[in-house]
């Protein structure tokens, strides 16, 4: 299992294909799902500048660790990727790869599912929106 | 014992500072560590806490060498 934080731009597919080819080559032909979800950031009106990602360097890691674990104990899963951004982010770019790796399809979409829930409501990130006339912390 | 408190995202802004180490003698929680550092404002109901960056709630106890942190909902994804 894989987390990783960025304050550069990614490539989700190009990510899991990269993740397939470099970690998962052993386990080709043993999983035939892979479940993924994708968040892409949004602009929520034209008055944004720029959109700040704050997170709590090694507390956030963990906790995306933790809620992988969880996952693997939880259903029958071969591995997962969790991809996150940190930093500055413009919108239309991705935020968020979440992916799943099973023999079959009701696990990998239930871990999926599992993951990116519980990152919305405990992964300790924070977005902040730079406006014209001074900053707003999203809620 | 000595500690350290962390405050994130609009939390430090409202606070003022990002980190500070506070000393003391007494049994410590997270709920009295923010009254001693936000001056007895009462804790909002909203605000996380984690100790050495797991979660954790106003009663739990805090020992020497901890870092203690306070922020806001998260809202990653």
């Amino acid at each position: 299992m894989k987390v990783e934080l960025t304050s550069h731009i990614f490539h989700p597919w190009t990510r899991i294909h990269a993740f397939e080819e470099d970690e998962l080559r052993a386990l080709k032909g043993k999983y035939g799902a892979v479940s993924t979800f994708v968040g892409t950031m949004r602009n929520e009106g034209d008055t944004v500048d720029t959109l700040f990602l704050e997170h709590y360097p090694g507390m956030t890691e963990k906790t995306l660790y933790s809620f992988s674990e969880t996952a693997a104990q939880r259903w029958n899963i071969l591995d997962t990727l969790i991809i996150h951004r940190v930093g500055e982010i413009q919108a239309g770019e991705t935020i968020v790869l979440v992916a799943a790796w099973a023999a079959h399809r009701a696990p990998a979409f239930e871990a999926c599912r599992f993951l990116i829930e519980t990152l919305k409501s405990q992964a300790p990130f924070w977005k902040r929106e730079t406006l014209k006339d001074g900053v707003r912390w999203v809620h | 014992m000595s500690i350290i408190v962390k405050f994130f995202a609009s939390l430090r802004e409202h606070v003022g500072k990002s980190e500070l180490h506070i000393e003391s003698t007494d049994a410590l929680t997270c709920a009295k560590i923010w009254a001693q550092v936000c001056h007895e404002e009462p804790l909002p109901s909203h605000v996380l806490m984690a100790v050495n960056q797991e979660y954790a709630d106003p009663n739990t106890r805090v020992h020497e060498g901890d870092e203690i942190a306070f922020f806001p909902p998260v809202t990653g994804g």
